[in-house]
Parts: C-alpha cells; structure tokens; sequence
C-alpha cells in the first residue's frame, strides 16, 4: 500500500494542473469568444498589422 | 457585402427605419478612454456571421487612420475598436459600406459578467473535488480498510474544504441572506444538508469511522451549480442580444450658446433654457418648445399616434419623439430629470406590477419542503435516541435522511427546465428576462395590446401602388428617395432600377414635401393643399383621402394612399389566443377611427382608444383588481408604464430602450406568433416543472424511509441523488423533443392594413 503514497499526491498534482490551466485560460479570455474562435481558425493570413 | 445568409439560429430581421447612424460626437460621449489618448468604443454588428465577416470587418477598420485596431466577437456579435485622437473615425460609416448594420453599445465598464465567472470558477473547483472524491469513495466502496479508507477518508476531507468553501459560498450567502430577511429558499435547505453532512463526516474521519458522505456534499453542490451556472448564461444571452438593438433615445444634444458656439452636452446636462439644434433624423433628447424650422416629427414611440405630426415654431414637443425631414431648433423646457421620458419610468415605478408579489414556484415548494425535510430529520434523530440512547447513532442517522432529501432534484427541477425553454424561444427570435417570467406568462388569461408599433408596424404602407402610373410611380420613387419622411420611404421602396430620372437641385421643404426640376419641369411630392403647393386639377377627389400628391408643373399627376401595415400574422394570433383561453384587448394613445379600424380587421372586441399612459396603467390595475393575470403587449414609450404595472410583459425589438428593459419578454421578428408562442412554451414547461417536482417528491417518498430505519450507506446516498437528478434532467429535455407551432414567417399575403385617418394638421 506505499504505492498510494506516490500515486495519490501525483493523481492530485496532476487534477490541480488541470484545474489551474482551466482557470487560467478562463482568466487570460480565451472563453470569451468561443464562436470566434472557431472561425478565426479558417482565416488563410494573418492581416498585416 | 455581407457575405453569409444570416444564419437560422438568430436572424435579426430588423428593419432599419428608425435607426439613425450615431453622430460623431455621439461616439464619442459613448467611448471610454482606456488612458494615453487611446479611446475603446464597443459597437454591436448584429450581422455579423462568420470568419469572413470578421476578415472584412477587422481589415476595414484597421485600415482607417487613428483605429489602433478592431477586435470582433463573434459570440457577442460586438466590434471593439481602439481609436486615438479627436476626431472620431468613421467606422459606423465605413461598416454601413461593407453591409453592416452597427449600433452604438454602452459596456458597462467593470462589470464584465463577474457573476458568470465566479460561477464558471465554482463549477470547476467543485467539479476538480467531486471527480478526485468521488474515485477515493469508490474505493471505499469496493472494500479499502482500516488505515487505507481513514487516508482516503482525510484526503476527501482535505479535498472538499475549497469546494464548499468557494463553491458553497453561492450557497451559504443566498441562504444566509434569505434567512435575514425571513424567507426560504431552496438554497437553506442545500447549505443545511451540505454543512452538516461535511461535519458528520469529518467527525467519522477523526474517529475511523467507515461512513463519510464527502462524495454526497461536494457532487451535490457540483450538480446544482451547472444547473444554476446554465440558467446564467441564458439569460445573460437573451440580455445582450437585447442591448445589443440600436438604442432609440438620445445620448446628447448639440447645444447652442448664447455667443454662438456649438457644445455636444450628454443629455443629463442639459438644463431648461438652452437652445438645442435638432438635425433630421435625431430624436429630441428632452421637452421643449420650438423656436425655429418646421418639420415633420414621428410620435409613434411617445403617444401612440400613427401619422407623423407637422409641427412648426412655438409648438411644444416631447423627449423622444424623432424629427423626421426638417432641421429644428427647440428651447429645453425642462431637463431630462424631468422629461417626458423621466415621467414614464417614473409612474412604471409607482405602477409597480405583479412581478414584485409574484413567488417563484422553486420559492414556494421550499418554503414547505425544507420545514418538512428538517423537522423529518429532527423527528428521526429524537426517534433513534428514544429507541436505542445511542446518540452517536441518531445523529448519524438524521443526518443520513438531511442527505438523502438535500433537494439536488428539486433543485434542478424548475431552472433545467427554464433554461431549455429559454433556449427554445431564443431559437424563435425570443428572449427571456428571467425564469419566473415563463411562470407568470403561464398563467395569464388576458392579454393587452397597443396598437402603434405593436399590432402594426408603425410604419406607413402604399396601398394604391397598382392604381398609379408607373411612370409617375417611378417619379415619386426617385424623388422620395432624397426624404427620411415615412411616406417617402413608402415610396421609395417602389423605385425601379437604375433610376431614369436624374434631378437636379432636389430640395425638401420640411413639412410640406420635396421639390425638384428635371428638364425644364417642377415636380413636387407632398402634401396636397398646402400654400404654394395648390394644385388646380388632375387627380383631385379620386382617392379619396390622398394627402399625398406628386405634381408635375403644379398640376396633379398622381396621388397616393397609406394604410399602416398591420405586423404578419396579427390576425390569426388573436385568433390563436382566443383558442389558448387569453382574451384580447386593444388599448391605445390613438385616435378612435383608427384604432375601429384594426380592432375591425383584427376582430378585436374590445378596445379603448385615445389613452394617456396612466390611462393605461389604470386599466390594468382594474383587470387585475378583477381577479385577472394581465399580460401587456406594448412598444410606445407611453407604454412603458402599462408594462411595467402588468402581471408579464412583452416588448417587440423596435420598442423604446426603457420599454425592452421593462418588459420580460422581447421578439426580435417581425411577427406577432411570438406572443402565442412564447405563451405555448411558457405553459408546457410550467408543466414539465410540476411533473419534476412530483418525481423529486416521489423520489423522497421511497429514499426517506429508507433513511429512516438506518440503512443509507454512502454508496446508497450517492447512486440515489445522482439517479434521481437525472431523471428530472432526462424530463426537462422533453421540452426540446415537443412539437411546437413552428413561427409562420410573413407572407405578404396576411398583409392587410388599416388606413391612418387624414392628415390632421
């Protein structure tokens, strides 16, 4: 069962990275535009600017 | 170039006649300043579609001079543009020209939907500790012992504490605050069940014991709050497709000194005695008397009256009536505290409605529930204590039975339901305020329409067309076409292409009509009878109210009918309301002989024409003081008050701006079905709401014996709450699944109309 002490904090690490990366992403306004970003992606250049 | 078909989903078949493009100076007012000489003004492009709309939309603006950039949403269907400098660039011009219809949006700085990402955040955290809880307590389940489950036990423990924390927060803060004030609602009975079920277990974990209900707490609050994070983002879309409609009400006015100089004074400062230069095609910011210019002014938003009202100097005019053909000059009679429009929110206040009464269905369940479920609990605890005197057990066992009632069901049954009906209007061009909107319109038995603007368009309609030289036709389209005048516009919309006339020195003497000359020929297109446009013979007396001529060197070529054009379908939705048990009223500001005439076509029984606002208000207090639940229809600014005193309102797109944040409905299509509509779906999710609190109940009925006798585990607790959410999940999405009455787009042949009494003036 010691293997729990390995698995458990590293099931937990990787479920918080998850977490923060989510509420990063919601903080940073990558959720704000979800239809325009489905577009934007089918824009063939980048304008000038 | 607009370069899609607007798509099914949200088609903003709006016409354009009373939007007028912003001024500059408008803009500007409406612009915040993002510091160092950068300004930000947020627009609203209803139209926009998709990448390609973005690409044009993005270069367009980028190519202008002092535009630091435009950054589109598509959700939102808004453009930001940065700009620097003080001369504002033309964008609203530049995206007119690319097909874009753009309307000025005030973004409530700061207020960036905080509600939604705290929401948003909440359903993460909790959904992070129920998924990592929810995998230790399987273990538990399937057998772990001894130090391995008290582990399990104190991690989940660990876990949990951010999720109720934070996520509970909502929760305990609602509760918290319904309980101040004496109330109950379904949040006291959640934080109750939550808080205590945490303590419980936390007191197992201390003492190794083999039942924690973790796993119940945290996934309890996870599931209620996508219910409730769901219901958010409806309504929050149904707001801004709302705010996003062209807002009819003045921001400023251009002021005139006393020394001659020109200010743009937001309308707040605009103070009883200035002078304010009104270009054709603004609305008129504040009451006030006419001291210069004649013009023809549109009432139909402040009084109701069809036929657009000749005014010269020394009349008095209202806040928000819209200046249609000639430049005028007015003197503030009082400012915009005390306008005309000021009033009408005023007595929408004080003719406070039944919505202030009205108690949300959800509200009224828990407030027998939670006594019941609490006092089950108290019962069974004082039970198990007399049976046995074994305390530990009693208080483990009551709070088994708060666990197994927490109402997670009954907590999803009313707002999954809403939020799928809410979703079905949407689709049909409706939007919905809030839930309790779609409860109160349930029950409505008498619905209350106005006239102008709402059963018809409030827009004049040539009817005679057919009758009219073409030729002479094709004249007065030409020529109408220099005029912002409703008639002209009529006209107008007859035009052939190409346009064989080419006139030169077009001029419109406001009030009477448009003069041009075209190879040695005066033509004119206005009223008839008006000094200096005496038409001796021609087609006098044939039809038979033709305020409306086209003359050719003074004699009459051609004269021309209006008839206001009645919104498609309004005939077969009074129909329709009679046949769902709503009956129909007309009340209007109109004149009598008009409002005969639609009630006539439209087989309206009853109405009352020539009413003040409180005219109105006052009628719908005496229906409801009847015993009635009154639902009112209304556009007008004069409206507003009515909607505001009815049981449950709506409001069309082309309403006043205080109208649509009044009413609890709006429709952003031309035609009238989305009252019935609105009212069909409205009644079958009242339905599908009491089906998912019976089989919340149910559910309870065979959970809390169990309960009772002590043989919840939280395995049982677990499969039980998530399988009786389910199921009222399962029964709110039938709502999708239900035929409804499809909306009937406008066909030109339900067109008929009513003809607007003669010129008045």
């Amino acid at each position: 069962m010691t293997i729990l002490v390995y698995l458990m904090p590293v099931a937990l690490f990787l479920g918080a990275l998850g977490l923060t990366g989510f509420l990063w992403a919601l903080k940073s306004g990558q959720y704000e535009d979800l239809d325009g970003a489905a577009e934007r992606i089918l824009r063939d250049d980048k304008p000038e600017r | 170039m607009s370069c899609c078909v607007p798509s099914a989903e949200l088609a903003l078949d709006l016409t354009s006649t009373t939007s007028v493009l912003p001024s500059s100076q408008e803009i500007r007012l409406a612009s915040r300043s993002l510091g160092d000489d950068l300004r930000q003004t947020d627009l609203s492009v209803p139209t926009v579609h998709c990448a390609a709309c973005i690409q044009a939309i993005e270069t367009a603006l980028g190519k202008l001079d002092q535009v630091e950039g435009a950054r589109v949403n598509l959700s939102t269907k808004r453009v930001a543009v940065r700009w620097r400098g003080n001369e504002v660039p033309p964008f609203v011009a530049v995206l007119g020209r690319l097909g874009y219809e753009a309307h000025l949006f005030d973004l409530e700085v700061g207020d960036k939907d905080k509600t939604l990402s705290a929401l948003i955040r909440a359903v993460a955290v909790s959904g992070f500790a129920a998924g990592n809880i929810m995998l230790l307590s399987v273990s538990v389940w399937s057998g772990a012992e001894g130090a391995t489950r008290d582990l399990f036990h104190w991690v989940s423990a660990l876990i949990a504490i951010p999720a109720l924390t934070f996520a509970g927060g909502i929760f305990f803060r609602s509760a918290w605050n319904a309980l101040r004030h004496g109330r109950m609602n379904m949040d006291v009975p959640i934080a109750v069940g939550v808080s205590l079920a945490y303590a419980m277990s936390l007191y197992e974990t201390i003492n190794n014991g083999d039942h924690a209900y973790f796993d119940a707490s945290v996934s309890l609050l996870f599931f209620l709050l996508i219910g409730r994070t769901l219901d958010h983002v409806m309504r929050e879309r149904a707001r801004t497709a709302v705010k996003g409609l062209s807002q009819l009400a003045a921001r400023g006015a251009m002021v005139l000194r006393g020394d001659g100089s020109r200010d743009y004074l937001p309308v707040g400062e605009i103070q009883p005695g200035m002078q304010l230069l009104i270009a054709a095609g603004e609305r008129i910011p504040v009451d006030g008397r006419i001291i210069r210019g004649a013009s023809d002014l549109d009432c139909s938003l402040a009084s109701g009256e069809s036929t657009p009202k000749n005014v010269a100097p020394g009349e008095a005019v209202q806040a928000g009536v819209l200046n249609l053909t000639g430049p005028l000059t007015i003197e503030a009679t009082a400012a915009a505290k005390d306008s005309f429009l000021a009033e009408m929110v005023r007595l929408m206040e004080a003719a406070e409605g039944g919505q202030a009464h009205y108690r949300r269905i959800a509200d009224r369940v828990s407030a027998l529930y939670a006594p019941v479920v609490h006092l089950t609990a108290l019962a069974t605890f004082l039970g198990w204590m007399a049976a046995t005197g074994d305390w530990h057990r009693a208080i483990t066992i009551a709070i088994a039975v708060l666990i197994i009632t927490c109402p997670c069901a009954l907590g999803l049954a009313v707002p999954i339901v809403q939020v799928v009906a809410a979703r079905r209007l949407f689709e049909n061009g409706i939007m919905v305020k809030d839930g309790s909107a779609m409860e109160r319109l349930a029950t409505v038995d008498i619905a209350v329409f106005d006239k102008t603007g709402t059963l018809t368009l409030g827009q004049p309609r040539l009817v005679n067309a057919s009758s009219i030289d073409p030729a002479m036709l094709a004249v007065a389209a030409d020529l109408a076409a220099h005029s912002r005048h409703p008639f002209s516009k009529a006209i107008a919309g007859f035009a052939t292409r190409g346009g064989q006339h080419k006139f030169r020195a077009v001029t419109e003497h406001p009030g009477f009509g448009i003069e041009a000359t075209d190879a040695g020929n005066t033509w004119r297109l206005g009223r008839r009878g008006r000094a200096g446009w005496k038409a001796r013979t021609g087609g006098e007396g044939k039809h038979g109210y033709g305020g409306t001529v086209l003359t050719k060197n003074g004699m009459i070529v051609a004269s021309f009918a209006f008839e206001d054009a009645l919104r498609a379908d309004a005939g077969s939705v009074m129909a329709q309301l009679n046949d769902a048990g709503v009956s129909v009223e007309m009340l209007s500001g109109d004149t009598a002989d008009v409002c005969g005439d639609v009630a006539r076509i439209l087989a309206i029984d009853r109405f009352v024409p020539a009413l003040l606002p409180s005219g109105k208000v006052e009628r719908i207090e005496v229906l409801t003081k009847a015993g009635h639940k009154v639902l009112m229809v209304g556009d007008g600014l004069n409206d507003t008050p009515a909607l505001g005193a009815a049981h449950v309102s709506i409001a069309p797109a082309t309403a006043a701006d205080i109208g649509r944040n009044a009413a609890d409905f709006v429709f952003l299509r031309e035609s009238l079905s989305a009252v019935p509509l609105a009212l069909d779906v409205s009644r079958k999710a009242g339905r599908l709401i009491r089906q998912n609190i019976a089989i919340a109940i149910i559910y309870n009925a065979v959970a809390v014996p169990i309960a009772i006798f002590g043989n919840v585990t939280p395995l049982i607790a677990a499969v039980a709450m998530s399988a009786s959410s389910l199921l009222v999940i399962g029964n709110g999405l039938r709502l999708q699944g239900f035929r409804l009455a499809e909306l009937t787009r406008a066909s030109s042949a339900t067109h008929s109309g009513i003809h607007p009494s003669a010129r008045s003036s």
